[in-house]
């Protein structure tokens, strides 16, 4: 099979044999190189396609030390509880206890879960305004009216404006690290970029235990 | 039919295979052994994990195990280390840890560690790297893992100036690979203890790929 055709394998003498046996003295046989280089292609195939590990880069900036620099209280936003057992509860605006002195309501913890109309609708209807904002600038690019890099500048302006939803996330001691990274990438899905994950609260996590203990499975 | 047709020109194939395996061999990398399997959560997020990442890994029960690929900067971190804890390791150790992969022992096990075969640290019993605030050996790791990623960088990036030629690298990062099962307060615990260092504020969550939903 892979023998290379030397010329006078014939061993003939007439002239006419002489220079067929030249002729085929170019051709090679491949096929084994071919099978060869088939197999490599096939082993580097498999086994580097799969080896690609992607990431969620989350910001977890370091807590102020002086009270001056410190962020003022969130007013407007959103907190997710989460705790064992896949359950989760949120609660919009400040947190209030029962019998506050300035005489708001209580807050109150409503129960979702982690399907595709708990959280992620949650957040995509509180965050309608900024995805409509980021929508007509995606238009905007899609007409050539504005290059990539400006939008992508003007879609981040956007996303920090103070107008729109902040996000906190709270865990007890029991919660999955599944279920942190679910609502991180519910968020990154709603385009809702100001999220922090922060330590729970005594109150909070008192009245996250009691909704737990009083709601469905 | 003619009897000169069975032959027939592979060359252009060949050349094509020869193309393609080459370029898989050259795209790949050597994948080393994990001590632990962990199954990532999964996002959405198609982001690709930068190559100069320190990695720590947590498995299902909280267990710590880190992971710097550059041998060399390997080297210098374990002999930082071994100056802090005042622990002593030979030369052909310090080899045997350079082309080791992710590890989750305490500083004062890990030559014995070393010291074992592949099958041997496979059944090393541990409790993973101590990080509790008295023996915060993690957090040792990481801090003396940036700094010499960080030195290894600049370093590279001014000689890179110096010849004038194109700078590639990448500054030094840090990923969390957790189980899915994993306690998020062990995850927290960790990333604490990142932010009490002050070294970097972005941190990679690994996770594998979903579709987006529409």
């Amino acid at each position: 099979m892979a023998e290379v055709n030397t010329g006078d394998s014939g061993g003939g003498h007439g002239k006419h044999q002489k220079k067929r046996a030249k002729k085929l003295s170019t051709r090679i046989d491949m096929t084994p190189m071919v099978d060869l280089a088939f197999l490599l292609l096939t082993f580097f195939v498999l086994t580097s396609t799969f080896n690609k590990s992607k990431t969620l880069e989350v910001l977890y900036p370091v807590d102020p030390t002086d009270t001056i620099n410190k962020p003022p209280p969130i007013k407007e936003g959103i907190t997710f509880l989460l705790t064992e057992d896949d359950k989760v509860f949120y609660y919009k605006g400040e947190f209030n206890l029962k019998g506050n002195a300035e005489g708001k309501p209580e807050t109150v913890l409503t129960q979702t879960d982690y399907s595709k109309d708990g959280v992620r609708k949650i957040l995509m209807d509180r965050n309608k305004d900024l995805r409509d904002a980021i929508a007509k600038l995606q238009e905007q690019l899609n007409k050539k009216e504005i290059n990539d890099s400006i939008y992508k500048l003007k879609a981040n302006e956007e996303r920090a404006l103070p107008k729109y939803v902040t996000v906190l996330i709270k865990t007890d001691d029991k919660a999955s690290y599944k279920n942190v990274v679910d609502v991180i990438d519910d968020l990154r899905i709603a385009e809702i970029a100001k999220m922090a994950v922060v330590d729970i609260t005594g109150p909070e996590l008192a009245l996250m235990k009691q909704s737990a203990a009083n709601s469905k499975p | 039919m003619p009897s000169a047709s069975p032959s027939l020109d592979m060359t252009p194939m060949v050349d094509l295979a020869f193309l393609l395996v080459t370029f898989f061999m050259l795209t790949a990398s050597v994948r080393v052994t994990e001590p632990v399997l962990v199954d990532t959560p999964s996002s959405v997020s198609d982001k690709i994990l930068p190559n100069n990442v320190a990695l720590i890994t947590i498995d299902e029960d909280g267990r710590l195990f880190y992971n710097i690929e550059n041998p060399t900067t390997r080297v210098k971190i374990l002999d930082r280390m071994a100056g802090a804890y005042k622990v002593k390791f030979t030369d052909a150790e310090k080899k045997k840890f350079a082309g080791m992969g992710s590890f989750g022992v305490p500083i004062e096990k890990l030559r014995d560690y070393i010291n074992l075969d592949e099958v041997g640290r496979a059944k090393f019993p541990t409790a993973g790297i101590p990080s509790d605030s008295a023996h915060n050996q993690i957090g040792d790791w990481i801090f003396y893992g940036f700094i010499e990623a960080s030195i290894k960088f600049k370093t590279e990036f001014e000689k890179a100036k110096e010849n004038k030629t194109e700078f590639k690298g990448e500054k030094p990062r840090l990923a969390i690979k957790a189980d899915s099962k994993t306690d998020y307060i062990h995850v927290q615990h960790v990333i604490n203890v990142i932010k009490k260092k002050k070294l970097e504020p972005r941190i990679n969550l690994i996770t594998s790929l979903e579709e987006e939903p529409k």
